[in-house]
């Protein structure tokens, strides 16, 4: 009888000891973001593109990388929007659940889902290779897109898998095409979930620098063209820091800062779109 | 009138749909043959198993052996495992079993966060904090002199990146449970400790298993954070201090240089492949895994 009462304290005891850790580990990396960024900040760092010597330690900012990774995640989640949402209706609405095809495309988004960002950014380098594009922002938009793209879509299957099937019913006795039921009852009734999905595909694409590094290449102008190089802010942070000179290295920690806040800014935004959204909702 | 042009439309649509649907499936096609097309070279030239075998590591001489990458991983991964398991599935039984529901409506957006933050950071993180705990603290405690860019560091990086995968499905698949399997179980007198590892642990090994797998996948192809933390020397380490190059960071390193020498770049999609072939592997494994509980559940 006692030896159950100690092991249920143990366990209680690393549980705790195991939850404190997983906080304190979340805490401290935040923390030292902010501790080594904040100081490191300065209006110039946001504003400018880098200058002569910016690597050495002289004059500039970070605007490119900002510039950079905001234009290709928009161009990258827009692409990725455009290929997932169809694939998330058709496999609810206009397939039926056991169909090979709709069993094969949710295999092949686990796969997908699964691929490292560094096997994508390899497979868009030999594409752009075969089409004969250099390292360029519309190479970066690509490989990002294609590394989003299962996780948006994952996401949006599973809130469109929730759906009740009395909702689309009703619409289809109403004489609605699968289209418009799509478009009309199952979008709308998803749309907070919708927009989370997208929000968070987002962020994995802000965040990730494995992807853009052979695609997107880096540049310290900012980007103008497509089919110019672009730098991004994880490239940006990733070459700071391997600089030797401390002053630049201590840019690497501010430039962290800034993408770390644009994390947070978008993963608060999933969380407020979620509830603000779901006014249409038919519970 | 409206009648004909709305399903036309429909029409139109299902078939555009479909194509997004099969264009889905092809994708996968596609990276595979492209990788393996462009790796063909180095096959021809080399049967598999040497190469994976090999520790010549000499580009220039036109020998690629993988086998210290291939073992830097899997130090690595292996590291990062034996760290995380036990701390997320602390978490998730915390999380699913024993927290009051305030806890875990706080919990679930914390442990989101932990998941979103990008690997960068996790790296600048592992540079500023683990590297020099693992210099000046833990490798002088063992005896040992070490720059600190070694496999335990990567390993401690890699374990926290994973957490929030294990913890995140782990917590699912123990909220699949039935809840009367739970109370038969404490209703004959069993502490929730004793519910949690006979009842609960038991039906849910499975579900617990795929997680692990789906939190190795992830740490296996891990680029960035372990790039700048393991140290990238091209050696087979032989203890938790010695540097370590896995693979994804050697084809990150090594992009720039490889169209210059012959074959290099067909070596770098080869070990591309790899990674993708692992990867996919246990993805696909522990996918089928959950599938059939979520089934099983229903």
């Amino acid at each position: 009888m006692n030896r159950r009462r100690v092991a249920e304290g143990i366990a209680r005891a690393l549980m705790a000891a195991s939850v404190a850790t997983v906080l304190a580990v979340l805490l401290l990396i935040i923390g030292t973001v902010i501790v080594r960024g904040v100081p490191a900040m300065s209006w110039a760092m946001i504003s400018q593109p880098p200058r002569g010597g910016f690597y050495l330690g002289k004059e500039g900012g970070i605007l490119n990388a900002i510039l950079g990774s905001l234009a290709i995640t928009a161009g990258a989640t827009a692409l990725a929007l455009s290929w997932s949402l169809p694939v998330v209706l058709c496999l609810n609405a206009y397939l039926p659940p056991r169909s090979p095809l709709a069993s094969a495309a949710r295999f092949a988004l686990d796969v997908l889902w699964g691929i490292p960002s560094i096997v994508y950014g390899a497979f868009g380098f030999v594409v752009m290779l075969w089409f004969g594009i250099g390292a360029s922002l519309l190479g970066g938009i690509i490989a990002v897109a294609l590394l989003i793209f299962p996780i948006m879509a994952r996401a949006m299957d599973e809130v469109v898998r929730t759906v009740p099937q009395e909702l689309t019913d009703a619409s289809y006795a109403r004489g609605a095409t699968r289209l418009e039921t799509s478009l009309k009852v199952v979008v709308r009734q998803t749309l907070p979930g919708l927009v989370t999905a997208v929000l968070i595909a987002m962020g994995r694409g802000i965040g990730d620098a494995a992807s853009v590094l052979f695609t997107a290449g880096f540049t310290d102008s900012i980007p103008v063209s497509l089919f110019r190089p672009a730098a991004t802010l994880p490239l940006a942070i990733f070459f700071q820091l391997g600089t030797p000179f401390p002053e630049v290295q201590a840019r690497a920690y501010a430039s962290a800062l800034v993408l770390t806040a644009l994390i947070l800014a978008i993963s608060a935004a999933a969380r407020l779109f979620g509830h603000r959204y779901s006014r249409h909702v038919v519970r | 009138m409206h009648r004909r042009v709305r399903v036309r439309t429909d029409r139109i649509a299902a078939s555009a749909m479909r194509l997004c649907a099969a264009g889905t499936v092809l994708l996968v096609v596609v990276i595979v043959c492209a990788l393996l097309l462009k790796s063909a070279p180095v096959l021809a030239r080399h049967s598999i198993w040497t190469l994976l075998g090999s520790s010549s590591w000499q580009p220039l001489r036109g020998e690629f052996g993988f086998f210290p990458f291939l073992l830097g991983t899997l130090w690595v991964t292996g590291t990062a495992v034996l760290l995380a398991v036990p701390l997320s599935l602390f978490t998730a039984i915390y999380l699913s079993e024993y927290a009051p529901a305030a806890v875990r409506r706080l919990a679930a957006p914390l442990v989101d966060l932990l998941a979103g933050i990008p690997s960068v950071i996790y790296g600048i993180w592992g540079v500023l904090a683990v590297v020099p705990l693992v210099r000046d603290r833990v490798a002088p405690l063992f005896g040992v002199s070490s720059s600190g860019y070694c496999v335990l560091a990567g390993g401690v990086v890699l374990a926290i990146m994973i957490l929030p995968v294990i913890i995140h499905v782990a917590a699912e698949v123990f909220g699949a449970v039935p809840r009367g399997m739970r109370e038969a179980s404490l209703a004959l007198g069993a502490t929730q400790w004793q519910t949690v590892t006979r009842v609960v642990l038991r039906k849910a090994m499975p579900g617990v298993i795929a997680a692990v797998v789906l939190g190795v996948s992830r740490a296996f192809g891990e680029t960035m954070a372990v790039l700048m933390v393991a140290g990238n020397v091209a050696v087979s380490p032989r203890s938790i201090f010695d540097p370590a190059y896995p693979l994804p960071a050697l084809i990150a390193n090594n992009y720039g240089e490889m169209l210059s020498v012959p074959l290099y770049d067909a070596a770098m999609m080869l070990a591309a492949l790899l990674l993708l072939a692992v990867v996919v592997a246990f993805n696909a494994v522990s996918r089928c895994v959950l599938a059939r509980i979520e089934r099983g559940m229903r």
